[in-house]
């Protein structure tokens, strides 16, 4: 007797680093598309899937550059396909303008961003987390964005086909924000039977086909999807377009358009919400941190716990849209909110919005290329708690 | 007829006969049809349509053989041929 | 109109069947393409004597003759008056940005390969701001048919200057004349691996058609290049006239060599025009060549790719139910 052919999601725990658990996350989520272009430090997870795919019927094409990655990645989405790129920084910089297409025509897709060090060629090979206000406001005009951030391995794996979820069910592109570290830390990885791995289907339609509307919303603000070739005739546009789909230039279409590109994230933004929390009640100071950073704060709170503060830990899984309401919550109850990060203040101006004056705030900076020192996040804490 | 090299087979062949049917209100009023109708079957109207153009008249429907080469050339899809009914009897 | 004598047969406009010209027959009441276009959104954006509506009989043509089945068409486009042409055309049609028609309908045929992918789009769109794309998707062999209606200027925003604009043109960015080399653009697509390459001006309605339906039947990646006139800015600013008198001047200036070297099919501002068929050859798709790399390398362990998910069934992969 033959052993039972394997399918594409190898179960089992592995030794992988983040890049590579990314790569195996997409195939868990049933991402069988990925367009890419080599960009240090993020290349492994294309490398992979150039790999795996053609063993489990999954298709890779290494595009010309960015610009044309994130294109082809729009259209294998409304082709049918779950579709992925990777990229980093100088790569996400060239895919913003399609990204806003991919907002505007809300084709779900995720956009992977292992972060390195910038501005312009900056430090390939070394860490940051400075894109990410870039995820959130990189592409011109106004909308709302998912995005996520990993601070392990195992989230990447986890995550991905969390961000395929949620790019399916909100139909948007999600941003997944890995960073260099995470992306080459190796550590233990266990990716679970195929059928308990949560993968949420595309809301496609099933009405009459000649009276499908693209944008014509479900209850929740978003609406369902067909797939190219099913003669639905369809038109989609990156212009302000009617529930038709049809352009309508107008500051009426527009209100209407983007209000709703806006509230389908806005007004369902608890349910997408992922944070961790730990020891957050009663506590004086709370460290808000994400990905590589918030792995090193976990040493400066250990240590600021020996010496008796009371530190609690918001780990943002959801970076975007940011978790205000819980912040503004936590603001009222604590003494000082502290988030350190890998750039000069980016997620602390949003931490330091929600919080509205209600408690201290404090940023540890960083220019990237390395991480904290947990010290200097120890001190924050310290000083944070007087 | 006079720009057109005569057919050797003329003689035998009855060329088929259409109709011509102009959206005047469609038109912008280009004129390709007008020139390039290889019959002259068509002449720039003397009223504006609502957009405030010429569109065209069919000035000798009789003239029409159906090449339906105004219906390619029109780009505001204002003006079509149709075979002339008489003739798909005949041809039956 | 002497000329007109001379090469009237150049058009194929006698001696055609009309039975087998453009789409089915319409009725009295009934324009017959108004099945292929979206009649909600008409009249459509582009001036009068603009040559754009003309490439899009000719394209609609092609698909009726062509007898692909109609829901496997999708139609793409960039940005600018060409752009705009997928929204007018009742296929699953795509609006994209300014130079991405191309990357996007490549990620639509690599991951549906089942869609017959057809561009138009304009020479600023395709051959400038997305010259990246279209050297690579012809390098490639991609299988798509790209119509690439060129009206020597950016239209859309004013009359600008494009990598088309004949040397010695006018327009609002060379106020002094184009000094600039222009694109040969068959040439590039041709040395670049394009393996069917065709030129004709809006003027040529049937061969446009043909061409069309020839590229649309080919397998590879077939580019037509169809010169159309600008009235409102390109021939107004070079004080050409009107778009009828563009046509003229192709009728009058038009050379068709077909399978020409496509090496001497510049364009000379108000000078003759090479049209034609220049390129048609077969040779292994993308999507063949992968297939038999995989193979030969992979053996039984390749496995072709799926192909999109299906709508229709349960792929199995599903636990819950995003409408919740």
């Amino acid at each position: 007797m033959s052993k039972p052919k394997r399918g594409p999601v190898l179960t089992g725990a592995h030794y992988l680093d983040g890049d590579h658990a990314c790569a195996e996350g997409a195939i868990a989520a049933g991402c069988r598309f990925i367009a890419g272009y080599p960009i240090t430090p993020s290349t492994e997870v294309a490398e992979r899937l150039a790999e795996r795919f053609p063993k489990i019927g999954g298709t890779f094409i290494q595009m010309e550059d960015e610009l044309a990655s994130i294109a082809a990645v729009l259209g294998a989405a409304w082709g049918g396909a779950r579709a992925m790129t990777v990229t980093s920084g100088p790569g996400f910089s060239l895919m913003m303008e399609n990204i806003g297409l991919g907002v505007m025509t809300e084709t779900p897709c995720v956009v992977v961003n292992v972060q390195r060090g910038g501005p312009s060629t900056g430090l390939p090979t070394l860490t940051g987390q400075q894109d990410m206000m870039q995820a959130r406001w990189g592409s011109h005009g106004d909308y709302e964005i998912i995005a996520l951030s990993p601070s392990s391995p195992q989230e990447c794996f986890d995550l991905t086909v969390t961000c395929f979820n949620l790019s399916e069910k909100y139909r948007v592109p999600v941003m997944f924000m890995m960073d260099e570290c995470v992306g080459h830390m190796t550590e233990k990885v266990v990716i679970p039977e195929a059928d308990t791995i949560d993968v949420w289907p595309r809301r496609w339609y099933r009405g009459p086909k000649d009276k499908y509307q693209p944008y014509l919303p479900d209850k929740d603000g978003v609406p369902p999807m067909v797939r190219a070739g099913d003669d639905h005739r369809f038109h989609i546009t990156g212009l302000t377009h009617d529930e038709r789909g049809y352009p309508i230039i107008t500051a009426e279409c527009q209100h209407l358009c983007v209000s709703r590109l806006v509230d389908k994230i806005r007004n369902n933004a608890d349910d997408l919400m992922i944070v961790k929390e730990e020891q957050v009640k009663g506590a004086d100071v709370v460290v808000v941190a994400y990905g590589i950073s918030a792995r090193v704060a976990t040493k400066a709170i250990t240590d600021a716990r020996k010496q008796g503060i009371k530190v609690g830990f918001l780990r943002l899984i959801t970076v975007w849209p940011f978790p205000e309401k819980r912040i503004r919550e936590l603001a009222g109850d604590v003494k000082c909110l502290v988030m350190p990060e890998l750039n000069m203040g980016q997620m602390y101006r949003e931490m330091e919005r929600a919080a509205g004056g209600k408690c201290k705030t404090l940023l540890v900076p960083h220019c990237g290329g390395w991480v904290h020192d947990p010290n200097d996040i120890l001190k924050a804490i310290l000083e944070g708690a007087k | 007829m006079k720009y057109w090299r005569k057919p050797l087979d003329a003689e035998r062949k009855r060329a088929p006969h259409g109709n011509v049917h102009v959206i005047f209100e469609r038109c912008k009023g280009c004129g390709f049809c007008i020139a390039y109708c290889p019959r002259q079957v068509l002449e720039v109207s003397d009223e504006f349509n609502r957009k405030g153009y010429h569109p065209p008249v069919v000035a000798h429907p009789e003239q029409c053989v159906n090449c339906r080469l105004c219906e390619a050339l029109c780009p505001e899809f204002a003006i079509w041929n149709t075979l002339d009914e008489q003739e798909v009897e005949a041809t039956k | 109109m002497q000329e007109f004598e001379l090469r009237a047969s150049d058009f194929g406009l006698v001696l055609m069947n009309p039975n087998q010209l453009i789409v089915g027959r319409g009725t009295a009441e009934h324009h017959p393409m108004e099945d292929f276009l979206r009649m909600d959104r008409m009249p459509h954006i582009w001036c009068s004597t603009c040559g754009l509506g003309t490439c899009l009989t000719a394209f609609i043509a092609a698909v009726e003759e062509s007898t692909i089945p109609r829901e496997d068409i999708v139609v793409v486009s960039g940005i600018g008056c060409t752009g705009r042409a997928a929204g007018y055309l009742k296929f699953d049609s795509f609006h994209t940005t300014h130079g991405r028609a191309i990357p996007y309908a490549t990620g639509l045929k690599v991951a549906n390969p089942r869609l017959k992918v057809c561009l138009i789009s304009g020479d600023g769109d395709l051959v400038s701001i997305g010259g990246n794309h279209l050297i690579h998707a012809a390098r490639r062999n991609m299988d798509m048919t790209v119509i690439c209606v060129n009206n020597f200027n950016y239209a859309m925003t004013g009359g600008q200057a494009a990598p088309s604009t004949p040397q010695g043109a006018f327009a609002t960015t060379t106020p002094y004349g184009a000094f600039e080399r222009p694109f040969n653009i068959p040439f590039l697509v041709d040395s670049c691996g394009a393996t069917y390459v065709a030129r004709w001006t809006a003027l040529h309605v049937r061969q446009l058609t043909i061409s069309i339906k020839e590229a649309m039947l080919h397998r590879g990646f077939s580019f037509i290049e169809v010169i159309s006139p600008c009235p409102t800015v390109y021939a107004r600013r070079n004080r050409l006239g009107s778009g009828l008198d563009l046509m003229k001047f192709y009728h009058d200036h038009s050379i068709t060599k077909n399978f020409a070297s496509t090496r001497e099919c510049d364009i000379k501002f108000q000078q003759d025009i090479i049209v034609g068929k220049f390129v048609q050859k077969d040779e292994p798709t993308y999507l063949d060549a992968m297939d038999a790399q995989m193979k030969k390398t992979l053996g039984a362990k390749f496995v072709p790719y799926v192909g999109p998910m299906d709508p229709g069934a349960d792929s199995g992969r599903t636990k819950s139910d995003a409408r919740t």
